[in-house]
């Protein structure tokens, strides 16, 4: 109570005095008017000014009123050099919003722990393993007669949680004409309860849902997926919803923030583990399994133990699996066997997207620190300035009694002044720029999803963000100024290059930071050009891909009659089938062996397609034909260039045999090469182009008879530019055939393109941005630094000018620090630029720190922006007036 | 001089007293009653009496209302508050004990 009437009394110290001074009249006019002589009471009163400031003091918040003070002198301050100040806001706020934005981003996908009891104690499995290509590969994925081995061995110390990736299903809520897509994860029951998960309605799975398979037919609702499917209707219980010819009953809506443990991902529907029909397989991984400390276990000594008693219940598995194996050679079962198990902290979720942009997100981090560091200097830069030219102002406060501390709140409230002017704008930019970037990682099949909730972790961050800036700003400029000494400051005899030097080491800390974002940009944006700009092998250009199933599946005429049938649509230039589409998310290898040889090592990846499909993609043949109609697999192949290279070296392949994986498909699988195709690249754009083969779509088993085919990809050549126009006719003409076939997704190859390059494409786009951005900055910087220093010298230049210096002399006086400068800071930029870059060489493609061209380029951006910069002081200098300047002075 | 030391400490005991027999008197009145009950012995310096009443009203011990007098001037005057009855006892009773522990020393001697 005392002390806000005393912080109040802070705001309106001069209504306080008034009072304060009108009681004390009253006193004395009360003394006069009992009857006391005036000049008597005057004395007996004694100084009324004491008195009122005693009281002033008692009744107000010192330390307040001085703070307010100086926030008013600050912002008269401010209010002076308008357009510095608003520059100085919008570069800040520009910065701090950045910060705040990738702060957000880097939480919610990597640190912000999942909604569930306990985060801290939950821990997911994965093997370490030689990968197939000889470098170490982590595998999170686990097959669950596996996991069920590893639970029951570590039943007393801890749960194991078995959770599969959200993938986007096909479901249908009544009939199979409207299927829609949903994100559906397979979860153990045991996972609701141990999350320490409540049911928003009905009931969540639990433990005795893990029954034999097909026992379980329930489904629990995500809340948010229930809010924006169903409105939150609590009708849904009880609702039946088929999946894959299986058919759930809605037993449930989960709790309302939870959705999921794949970060990047909201889970809509959890489904039983034991439904799906993989649950039972020994030989598919298929799910992460987590592992939940039970309470009172002390996870420093228990984890290492828990981590072998795993480890061993997963070796013995595997080498009791009679079928993990079949058909792998001796050195790929080895590699197996010789995995490591691991376990790591999961308390904020596992998924592909932390794994993607985990260091994406450092580099982005990087950026924005550096921007703001490149901003902050510039706005100390100013305060030094100004508080230099008042250092007049200072020596007389000293002198007259001034507190250093005093002074050095005087410098800190300004610079808090415009740290809070600038966090306001920040933070709408924030607000603003975290969703945008997030939106940006899009492929259209599955964009990224993200809780960006701004709660006090974030405020936090702000806060203390805040505090580091103002400190920053203002602390440097602060202890100089306050260490003026008044004596040969009011003489007019202080060091004047004393503050000049403070700022020269400014450019170089700017140019050194401005050249390493630079640096790291050109690095990104040559990186993705390359990516987008490699030759494919194949045309994107108006190719349409219906991604077609046909339930428990269709034999190849059905299909190939369809394809007949879009080919008679008008607009369609050709049409073939593929089982899945190149650079999609489907890719599988085989074994090969040549002449009853035991399998190669390098495993090659193939397709199943129809005669007809590499003219639609456009991928020429070097030789050989293409496949016939009456061509069936196996039988007759067609390999790319680096298959022939890999395994029949030297040789002309045509007309040569290959078997494909000798016992990982049932009978004979011979195969005769009868053309060879270009290189293209067949899963990523950026790995190393690797041995293809492709073999007709129909495939027959042992006796001859064709198989039926689940689902495929029809691959349209269209007229028209834009292939997605004729999408929608086309698959409602599949529908009209009623043969079982049913699009389930459309899309075009050059989206499938595009996706493989969302990262790079992201990437590239805000390092331009920033550098843009760390570039205008430190131009900004150099031109306000040359220019006072100009204004600082004028009487020097003036007296040069005046004995007759030449005005090359007079450029290389303004100039000379400044160069030495940004050389000093452009070659700490380069030895920065090259330690970075060696951490985040995985993310370039074909493009390498120490190519002359990445060097180059940020220094001649550098050069031409110190150029522009210094451009305006010079003139300045060289226009000095002698003549006027020693008048002035 | 002798009269102000005399008071030195026990200003604010005094205010308290004189407020708790007349609520709602403004500084002057507060002076003149403590120069007149004790019969023109103690003194207050007039100019320490305005800072120990804004200290006590800081404190929360009396509260201050401006009225406007019949001569049409305004005046602040002071009363107590609940803090400030607690306080007056508390400091009533420790003058007690101290001037009961000075006489004791006093008849010593």
């Amino acid at each position: 109570m005392s002390l806000w009437s005393r912080i109040s009394n802070a705001f309106r110290g001069e209504r306080l005095n008034r009072e304060i001074e009108e009681e004390l009249q009253s006193h004395l006019e009360e003394a006069v008017a009992s009857g006391r002589d005036p000049r008597e009471t005057q004395r007996a009163f004694g100084s009324a000014l004491r008195a009122r400031e005693a009281s002033h003091s008692i009744r107000v918040a010192g330390w307040l009123e001085s703070l307010l003070a100086d926030v008013r002198f600050g912002w008269r301050q401010l209010c002076r050099n308008k357009v510095a100040s608003a520059a100085a806001v919008l570069s800040l706020a520009l910065s701090i919003g950045s910060c705040v934005a990738a702060f957000r981003l880097i939480d919610a996908l990597l640190w912000r722990p999942l909604p569930i009891s306990s985060p801290s104690k939950l821990y997911v499995l994965t093997r370490k393993m030689t990968g197939l290509y000889g470098k170490p590969v982590e595998n999170g994925h686990w097959a669950s007669p596996e996991f069920k081995v590893m639970r029951d061995a570590v039943k007393d110390q801890a749960d194991l949680i078995a959770i599969s990736d959200a993938d986007r299903t096909d479901i249908t809520w009544s009939t199979d004409d409207d299927t829609e897509k949903a994100h559906v994860a397979y979860v153990s029951g045991n996972m609701f309860p141990i999350f320490g998960l409540e049911p928003a309605l009905g009931r969540l799975l639990a433990p005795t849902d893990d029954r034999s398979h097909g026992d379980s037919p329930y489904a629990v609702l995500s809340w948010d997926y229930w809010n924006h499917r169903f409105g939150g209707d609590p009708h849904v219980l009880g609702r039946s919803l088929h999946i894959d010819g299986q058919t759930f009953e809605i037993i449930g809506i989960g709790p309302r923030d939870f959705t999921g443990t794949e970060k990047g991902t909201v889970t809509d529907i959890f489904l039983p583990l034991s439904m799906n029909r993989f649950a039972t397989q020994e030989n598919m991984t298929w799910h992460r399994t987590f592992l939940m400390l039970k309470p009172g276990v002390n996870a420093a000594t228990t984890l290492e133990p828990l981590r072998e008693e795993l480890s061993a219940a997963s070796h013995a598995f595997q080498v009791d699996c009679s079928t993990c194996f079949r058909g792998a050679t001796r050195a790929n079962i080895d590699r197996y066997l010789n995995q490591k198990l691991a376990l790591y902290p999961a308390g904020a979720g596992i998924s592909d997207l932390q794994k993607d942009y985990r260091r994406f997100l450092g580099i982005l981090a990087l950026m924005v620190t550096l921007v703001l560091l490149i901003a902050c200097v510039n706005v100390a830069n100013m305060i030094t300035a100004q508080a230099a030219s008042r250092a007049h102002e200072m020596a007389l406060r000293i002198s007259i009694g001034a507190g250093r501390r005093r002074l050095i709140q005087l410098i800190l409230a300004q610079s808090a002044l415009l740290a809070l002017l600038a966090s306001v704008l920040g933070a709408l930019f924030a607000a603003w720029s975290a969703p945008f970037v997030l939106s940006l990682v899009n492929p259209p099949d599955n964009p990224a999803r993200l809780a960006l909730s701004a709660d006090w972790r974030v405020l936090l961050f702000g806060f203390v963000l805040i505090v580091l800036i103002v400190l920053l700003l203002g602390l440097l400029p602060a202890l100089r100024a306050s260490a003026v000494r008044p004596v040969t400051v009011l003489k007019g005899g202080e060091d004047p290059h004393a503050p000049r030097r403070l700022m020269r080491g400014a450019i170089a800390l700017q140019v050194a930071f401005c050249f390493l974002v630079l640096f790291l940009s050109s690095l990104f944006i040559t990186s993705f050009q390359r990516l987008q700009n490699r030759p494919l092998g194949f045309s994107t250009d108006r190719l349409l891909l219906l991604q077609t199933v046909a339930g428990q599946g269709q034999l190849p005429p059905v299909w190939n009659q369809t394809a007949e049938a879009l080919r008679a649509v008008p607009g369609i230039d050709s049409v073939a089938i593929s089982r899945w589409p190149l650079l999609g998310r489907i890719a599988i290898n085989s074994d090969i062996s040549i002449n009853g040889a035991p399998p190669s090592p390098t495993p090659a990846w193939f397709l199943n397609v129809t005669p007809g499909w590499l003219s639609t993609m456009k991928i020429p043949l070097v030789s050989g034909r293409d496949f016939r109609s009456q061509e069936t697999s196996p039988g007759a192949a067609i390999v790319n260039e680096t298959f022939a290279k890999t395994f029949f070296p030297g040789q002309d392949p045509i007309g040569r045999s290959f078997k494909r994986g000798a016992n990982q498909f049932r009978g004979a699988s011979e195969y005769k090469i009868v053309g060879v195709t270009p290189d293209t690249p067949y899963r990523d754009l950026r790995a190393p182009i690797s041995a293809v083969y492709y073999v007709p779509f129909t495939e027959i088993d042992e006796k001859s008879a064709p198989r039926v085919v689940e689902f495929a990809t029809f691959v349209i050549h269209t007229d028209a530019q834009d292939p997605l126009a004729l999408a929608n006719s086309l698959r409602q003409l599949i529908v009209q055939r009623h043969n079982g076939l049913r699009v389930s997704n459309i899309t075009t190859q050059l989206d499938l393109v595009r996706d493989q390059t969302v990262r790079e494409r992201l990437i590239a786009m805000l390092a331009s941005f920033f550098a843009a951005v760390a570039l205008l900055l430190a131009g900004v910087g150099l031109y306000a630094v040359l220019n006072y220093s100009v204004l600082q010298r004028r009487r020097e230049i003036g007296i040069r000018m005046a004995i007759g210096s030449p005005r090359v002399g007079i450029v290389r006086l303004v100039t000379l620090d400044a160069l030495m400068m940004i050389a000093l800071g452009g070659c700490a930029g380069v030895a920065l630029g090259f330690g970075a870059a060696r951490y985040i060489e995985s993310l370039f493609y074909q493009v390498k720190a120490t190519d002359a061209d990445m060097i180059a380029l940020p220094t001649c951006a550098v050069l031409l922006t110190a150029l522009v910069a210094t451009f305006p002081a010079v003139l300045r200098a060289l226009r000095t007036d002698p003549t006027e300047i020693l008048r002035a002075e | 001089m002798a009269k102000t030391d005399a008071l030195q400490g026990s200003l604010d005991l005094l205010v308290l007293k004189i407020l708790s027999r007349h609520p709602r008197l403004h500084g002057y009145a507060i002076m003149a009653s403590i120069a007149s009950t004790s019969g023109d012995v103690l003194r207050a310096e007039e100019g320490s009496l305005y800072p120990a009443l804004h200290r006590m009203e800081e404190a929360g011990w009396v509260r201050a209302e401006w009225i406007k007098k019949d001569t049409g001037r305004r005046a602040r005057v002071y009363e107590l508050t609940a803090a400030g009855k607690k306080q007056l006892s508390a400091e009533e009773s420790r003058w007690q004990s101290v001037s009961m522990a000075i006489n004791r020393v006093l008849r010593e001697v």
